[in-house]
């Protein structure tokens, strides 16, 4: 996105996606009170905080139309980033007897 | 000899050279906040519920915070498109309000940490436990430290509910703040909600005060570009707004890492 007139019209869309995070982030605060059950409310939580940050690194940092090179980066990073999370999953599923309080 | 590639796309990656180098270092960047964000989950799972403190930051402050933030990321993409449609004016005055903004998070946070560090837990012989502010607000005292300076009690204004109560607990300010003379004698442990006080406050520190630098860096960085660094777009001006575009990208990542860090440490 480097052409002059393409900016100027995408200027409207980045104070409509500032407005939108910041209802997003009233919205966590509100559902936060609402008991859904424990679980529930981490998903919900989580559900909109990936939202914000999809909104953020889509428009703001111009995700939506990049060029090959920073996606090849980025699918590396994915790739890392989910093998820590399963990591850590797994090592939440392999406690050791009589040390989990669960 | 010229860097290559800082205002012009190399040709087999189709863009600047600064561009590719930001976007390998938030790559790095992701791992060090997953990892942190890793340990957090662990260590949530691991910790007994009753030790594990809810509802102790405040959360009106955390929004507003919050959405200090994302007027920040607001600003900084829109600084960035003022120097694409040549309007350097609009640019300083979008490039001020960011940092502006990056100034008040730092100072609103350090608030939220000065109030932790004056907020107590005291874990008594007998085994009961309350939160609550120590008579004067002193920071930091532990009972070896009260015993140091020759005292034999403590003045405690009790909160009206402690975390372990329930959920919400930590969070519901009604009710009779209690005040209590409680002789050393009769106290286990007596911590300020500092590192050292429980799982939580050392990973709610680790992770806020890590970002925290983030926000200092990117601040300098921008503020730079604001003001002696801002000289350039008079002599190279595609090389300029390289440069603010690359300075923005790292910004909207700590704004990406606070929308995380907000609901998982003073909501959840």
């Amino acid at each position: 996105m480097s052409d002059h007139s393409d900016v100027a019209k995408h200027v409207r869309g980045y104070l409509i996606i500032g407005g939108t995070l910041i209802i997003g982030t009233v919205l966590t605060v509100l559902a936060s009170y609402i008991d859904l059950g424990h679980h529930w409310n981490i998903i919900l939580a989580l559900v909109i905080a990936t939202a914000k940050a999809s909104l953020v690194a889509l428009f703001f940092m111009h995700l939506i139309s990049e060029k090959q090179m920073i996606y090849t980066v980025l699918a590396f990073t994915a790739f890392f980033f989910i093998g820590l999370m399963f990591i850590t999953i797994a090592a939440y599923n392999d406690f050791p007897a009589l040390t989990t309080t669960r | 000899m010229e860097i290559p590639y800082t205002s012009q796309p190399r040709p087999d990656t189709g863009i600047y050279n600064a561009k590719v180098g930001i976007w390998l270092f938030l790559a790095s960047e992701v791992m060090l906040f997953g990892a942190l964000f890793s340990s957090y989950i662990l260590l949530r799972v691991g910790a007994q519920v009753e030790n594990w403190p809810h509802g102790l930051l405040n959360i009106p402050i955390g929004t507003f915070n919050t959405a200090v933030l994302i007027i920040s990321s607001v600003t900084v993409v829109m600084a960035w498109a003022s120097l694409k449609m040549k309007k350097f004016g609009h640019f300083k005055i979008y490039q001020a309000i960011t940092v502006v903004c990056a100034l008040a998070f730092l100072c609103i946070k350090s608030f939220e940490y000065h109030d932790k560090f004056v907020h107590y837990e005291v874990w008594k012989t007998d085994g009961t436990r309350m939160t609550g502010h120590i008579e004067g607000n002193p920071m930091f005292l532990t009972k070896a430290k009260v015993a140091a300076k020759g005292e034999d009690k403590i003045k405690f204004i009790a909160d009206p509910h402690h975390y372990a109560e329930s959920k919400m607990a930590g969070r519901d300010h009604s009710g009779e703040h209690k005040h209590y003379e409680i002789p050393l004698a009769e106290i286990k442990r007596l911590s300020a909600f500092v590192p050292a006080h429980s799982t939580y406050f050392a990973i709610y520190f680790t992770l806020t005060a890590l970002h925290a630098l983030h926000v200092l860096g990117g601040a300098i960085v921008i503020g730079f570009l604001f003001g002696p660094g801002s000289k350039m777009w008079f002599t190279d001006p595609e090389r300029f707004t390289n440069r603010v575009e690359v300075s923005g990208l790292f910004w909207h990542f700590v704004d990406l890492v606070w929308i995380f860090l907000f609901p998982v440490l003073y909501l959840l």
